[in-house]
């Protein structure tokens, strides 16, 4: 399944996608897979200042534990609450129920060098 | 992400990969399917916690063609073997296989095998993947400078090899042999079924019951039909579906069991990775007794106490898991390192493994963990973790 086309990826694996000056990050398709199932999420809390290329939080899978970066400067405006109890909703619905943070931002400079969705595909088949 | 492919098997690259009979199979049934030691291997099915528990409570199939076979014939096969292996070859009976060591000279391990007696001078080792090429590199070195009358065939790629684990695999055999379910713990069976030749072994390495199946790769098809008899892997419901890497891996871990590159390796000694079991000191001793390559060097260590660390068991506190590399201090004082982790699917906590100053290994003393990104508190625990009830 292509990834959505709405949104821009970094080469570390995680989408970023803008809705006015918050954004929405969380983790491709291609990634989950391949950390296997992930057990446990703990990003930065709300609040928290970030710059591009800051590690944000940690997913620890059964397999391997890793890091997650975000490309903007901004700050932390919400931890998705849901996968504190349920961090499977990573592997099944990364692009959707899966979120990770949300972001208020304050430079989006970082966003330019992403891929879109097509090119990120095709740099990282199923 | 920094690492999303990290841990072992990475995704596939450009390189030629080795595929095993079962790659058919592993496609039809949805793998994910990573490189591992050069072959292509299915790391997940459905999910590795999922096929962790099909395990546990009822059956898997998993695709261990990777390892080497190895047979090993001719006049001098028994003391080719007793120079290689820590512990006696020489009171194994027919159809008996046993867990032992390769070492090398200074008594780090070569690898871990399973040598299996097929009658006098008739022997088959199985290797792991990874060690395949260096071991039959050393196997020949260890002929030749023993002048010994040894054949050696590395049959790997001309067999397959399955192992089926859990509680409701033998019940399961019982259905199309009588035989197979009456095998002790580490004994085989050669059967012949209809035009093929099966050697069917009680082992495993999940910590169940089960047994290991090395057949001639080109009867795959027909014997998982045989053995799959009545379960169709892709049914939730089926007694055995298949199991990839990735829940082999945790499997052992909550087990116990060491694995080569995480708790075995040339440069640890093999005194100190919790399998003194499978090391006989005083093997050269007696009727037909013949050192192992190695042995010197243990004795040494044995007598000067030990080696500095050993292998135990961590209780991790937290969902955090411990992983291979990461320090262990106790108040700010490095004593060890892990070397495999996870969060235990069975138990639902994180375990791992570790080397740690022989002083210390008492359970229950308390260490903590670097992450790298924090510290996490841990516990020595008794290995294994996890001990399948008594049937």
């Amino acid at each position: 399944m292509p990834s959505p086309a709405d949104r821009v990826y970094s080469e570390t694996h995680e989408w970023h996608k803008t809705e006015g000056s918050s954004l929405t990050l969380g983790l491709s398709r291609f990634a989950v897979d391949a950390l296997t199932d992930i057990t446990y999420v703990q990003m930065k809390p709300k609040g928290t200042r970030v710059k591009a290329g800051d590690v944000i939080g940690e997913v620890e899978s059964v397999k391997t534990t890793s890091d997650v970066y975000c490309a903007v400067d901004g700050e932390i405006a919400e931890v998705n609450p849901a996968l504190e109890s349920d961090p499977g909703l990573l592997n099944s619905d990364p692009f959707g129920k899966g979120w990770l943070v949300k972001i208020n931002v304050t430079n989006p400079a970082g966003l330019a060098k992403l891929a879109k969705a097509e090119a990120y595909d095709a740099a990282h088949p199923a | 992400m920094r690492t999303p492919l990290g841990g072992f098997g990475t995704s596939l690259g450009d390189a030629a990969l080795l595929q095993t009979p079962l790659h058919k199979f592993h496609v039809e049934n949805g793998a994910k399917m990573v490189e591992f030691a050069g072959w292509e291997m299915p790391m997940v099915y459905s999910g590795i916690i999922e096929e962790h528990h099909q395990v546990r409570t009822s059956g898997g199939l998993f695709d261990v063609s990777h390892m080497g076979r190895v047979k090993v014939t001719g006049r001098h096969a028994r003391r080719f073997l007793e120079r290689l292996c820590t512990r006696k070859i020489a009171d194994m009976d027919a159809g008996q296989c046993r867990y032992s060591l390769v070492c090398n000279e200074a008594g780090g391990v070569r690898d871990d095998v399973i040598v299996y007696r097929m009658d006098d001078d008739d022997f088959l080792v199985v290797v792991n993947a990874a060690n395949r090429a260096k071991l039959l590199a050393h196997f020949d070195r260890v002929r030749s400078a023993g002048d010994l009358a040894v054949k050696i065939d590395d049959q790997t790629e001309r067999t397959a090899m399955v192992a089926l684990q859990g509680p409701k695999v033998i019940p399961l055999i019982a259905r199309i042999s009588t035989e197979v379910p009456t095998l002790k713990r580490y004994r085989f069976a050669v059967k012949n079924l209809l035009v093929m030749k099966l050697i069917v072994s009680r082992t495993g390495y999940t910590g169940e019951d089960g047994v290991e199946v090395i057949l001639p790769a080109t009867f795959v098809g027909m014997a998982m039909g045989l053995l799959l008899k009545d379960a169709n892997p892709k049914d939730p419901n089926s007694p055995v579906r298949p199991a990839g890497l990735g829940a082999r891996d945790t499997l052992r871990m909550e087990a116990g069991m060491p694995l080569y590159g995480h708790e075995l390796g040339e440069d640890v000694s093999a005194l100190s990775c919790g399998v003194d079991f499978a090391i006989s000191l005083d093997k050269d001793q007696g009727e037909r007794g013949e050192a192992f390559i190695g042995m010197d060097a243990l004795k040494r260590t044995r007598d000067a106490g030990g080696p500095p660390r050993t292998l135990v068991g961590l209780d991790v506190e937290g969902k955090r898991s411990a992983r291979q590399g990461m320090k262990l201090s106790i108040g700010g004082k490095e004593v060890g390192v892990v070397t495999s982790g996870c969060p235990s699917p069975t138990l639902g906590r994180c375990i791992a493994m570790a080397f740690l100053d022989r002083a210390l290994t008492a359970p229950g003393t308390a260490v903590q963990v670097d992450t790298g990104r924090g510290m996490l508190e841990a516990k020595v625990a008794k290995l294994p973790f996890y001990k399948a009830p008594k049937a």
